[in-house]
C-alpha cells in the first residue's frame, strides 16, 4: 500500500474488529437491527452509511475552523441531513421498492450515532484526507455486521441469499428441504436481530480477552 | 376511542425499543442505573411531546403536497416533502437547545436532573422515529399527534426502566465472561421483545375470530362434500 501509510491504514482495518462502530463502541444500532431481514436491504444499507459517513467526515473536517462549537450540533445535523436527502432521493429514482422497505430507516441514517460519534471524536480533530478514511473505515465496520447479521437471518430465516433459494424450494421439497429441513420463520422476526448482535459479540469477545467487561 | 387505541398501540404494540429498535444507542448506553434512566426516560417523553405536535404542522401546512394552499391557490401546486428529513431535525435540534434554556432558567432542579440527557436527545433516533413514523401513517389531526408523541415516549420509558432495573440485579448473576455486559444486555433485550410481541393480540384479537368462523364454514362445505361422495358410493354399491 504505497497510498497509504500505516497509520492511515490502521484507520480503516481497526474499527473492523477490535474498534467495531456496533459490537465494540456500541454506536449506530438503531438501523443496523431493524432492516437486516434481508441480506439485500443490508447491503444497500451499509452503501448508504457508507457514501453519508465518507462525504460527511470530510466535509465536517474541512470546515471544523469555523464551526462555532456552541451550535456544532446543529451544523453537523444540517450536513448529514442534506447527504441523506440525496441518498434518499437517488434511491427513489432507481430502486423504489427498496426504498419502501427501508422505509423511515433511511432518514433515521440523519441520528444514526456512529455519524454523530465520528464526527465529535475524529473529524472535528483531524485533517480531511484521514477523516474521510476513518470515515470509510468505520462505515465498513458498520457493513461488516449488518452484511453478517442479514447473511444469516435470511439463510435460516427463508433459505435464501439475496433472492436466490439456495436452499432449494420449500414447496417443492427440492435441496435440504427433502431430508426433512424447515424454514426457521421467526428468524424473520425482530427480536432474533438483537440475539444475532449477542452471539456475534459473545464470538468476538471469546477470540479476543482483553475486551471483556467487568460486570 | 380512536385516542385510546393509539395510546396503547404506541405503547405496547409498536413500542419503539421493542419493535422498530429506535433509540437505542442511548438505550444501550445509559441504562446502567434505575435513577439515570429515569432522568433520560423523561427528558425523552418531555422532547416527544413537543417536537412531534410541531412537526405534525410543519408538515401539514408546509412540506405535504400542495400544503401551501393557505397561501394562495397559485402556491398549491408545491410539493416541499422532500425537505422534510431537514426541516424535522433542524426543529428537534432548536426545541431541545430552547427546552434547555427555559429548563434552565426557570426549574434549576429540573435542570439539574435532566440537564445533561438533554444535548442527547437531539440525536436519540427515537425523537427523529417519533416524527417520521408520524408522518408516514398519516396521523389526521394535532390532537392525535400531541398523544402519538407523550404515548410513544411513555413506551420508551417503560424499556428503558425495564432494562435498568434488569441490568442493576444481572451484576448478581454468573453470566459467561465474554457476554457480560454489552452481549448480555442485547440477548435480554431481544427476549423482552418477544415477550412485547404477544402485546400484537390486543387490537387484533376480533379480527381473529372472524377468520376462525370463515375456516369453520369451510371444513363443513368440506364435511357435506365428503358425506355426498360417500352417498353417492353407497348409491351406486
Amino acid at each position: 500500500m504505497g497510498l497509504l501509510s500505516k497509520k492511515d491504514l490502521k484507520l480503516i482495518t481497526d474499527p473492523l474488529a477490535d474498534n467495531n462502530p456496533i459490537t465494540i463502541q456500541v454506536l449506530g444500532i438503531c438501523s443496523a437491527l431493524a432492516i437486516t431481514a434481508e441480506l439485500k436491504a443490508s447491503i444497500v444499507m451499509s452503501v448508504a452509511v457508507l457514501f453519508v459517513m465518507g462525504l460527511g467526515n470530510l466535509t465536517i473536517s474541512l470546515m471544523r475552523n469555523i464551526i462555532p462549537s456552541k451550535i456544532r450540533i446543529i451544523a453537523q445535523l444540517i450536513v448529514v441531513a442534506t447527504l441523506v436527502i440525496i441518498v434518499d432521493l437517488v434511491l427513489k429514482a432507481f430502486a423504489y421498492e427498496l426504498s419502501k422497505t427501508l422505509s423511515v430507516f433511511v432518514g433515521l441514517i440523519i441520528t444514526n450515532c456512529i455519524i454523530m460519534g465520528r464526527f465529535e471524536a475524529f473529524a472535528l480533530a483531524n485533517g480531511p484526507l484521514r477523516s474521510f478514511i476513518d470515515g470509510i473505515g468505520n462505515a465498513l465496520g458498520y457493513a461488516l455486521i449488518l452484511i453478517i447479521v442479514g447473511f444469516f437471518r435470511e439463510l435460516l430465516g427463508s433459505g435464501s441469499l439475496l433472492g436466490f433459494k439456495v436452499l432449494g424450494d420449500s414447496i417443492e421439497k427440492t435441496g435440504v428441504y427433502a431430508y426433512g429441513y424447515e424454514n426457521n420463520g421467526f428468524m424473520l422476526l425482530a427480536p432474533m436481530a438483537l440475539i444475532t448482535v449477542g452471539i456475534i459479540i459473545w464470538v468476538q469477545r471469546s477470540r479476543n480477552e482483553a475486551l471483556i467487561e467487568d460486570n | 376511542m380512536e385516542h385510546l387505541e393509539l395510546f396503547f398501540k404506541a405503547i405496547f404494540i409498536d413500542n419503539m425499543v421493542f419493535a422498530t429498535f429506535l433509540g437505542m444507542c442511548s438505550y444501550l448506553a445509559v441504562s446502567k442505573k434505575v435513577s439515570t434512566a429515569v432522568g433520560l426516560g423523561v427528558a425523552v417523553i418531555f422532547v416527544m411531546a413537543i417536537t412531534v405536535p410541531l412537526n405534525w404542522l410543519l408538515d401539514t401546512y408546509i412540506l405535504k403536497d400542495g400544503a401551501l394552499a393557505w397561501l394562495g391557490p397559485e402556491y398549491a401546486v408545491y410539493d416541499l416533502s422532500f425537505l422534510s428529513f431537514i426541516m424535522f431535525i433542524a426543529t428537534i435540534a432548536t426545541m431541545v437547545q430552547l427546552v434547555e434554556i427555559i429548563v434552565e432558567k426557570f426549574s434549576p432542579s429540573l435542570y439539574n436532573s435532566l440537564g445533561i440527557f438533554l444535548p442527547l436527545i437531539a440525536v436519540n433516533c427515537a425523537i427523529l422515529g417519533g416524527s417520521l413514523f408520524m408522518q408516514s401513517r398519516e396521523i389526521q389531526t394535532v390532537g392525535l399527534a400531541l398523544n402519538y408523541g407523550i404515548s410513544s415516549g411513555i413506551g420508551w420509558f417503560l424499556a428503558i426502566l425495564a432494562i435498568a432495573a434488569i441490568r442493576e440485579k444481572i451484576r448478581y448473576s454468573n453470566v459467561p465472561a465474554p457476554l457480560r455486559g454489552l452481549g448480555i444486555t442485547f440477548i435480554i433485550t431481544g427476549l423482552m421483545a418477544i415477550g412485547f410481541m404477544s402485546f400484537g393480540g390486543m387490537l387484533t384479537g376480533g379480527e381473529e375470530e372472524v377468520a376462525k368462523e370463515t375456516e369453520t364454514v369451510q371444513i363443513e362445505a368440506v364435511k357435506e362434500a365428503i358425506d355426498i361422495a360417500n352417498n353417492e358410493k353407497e348409491i351406486h354399491e
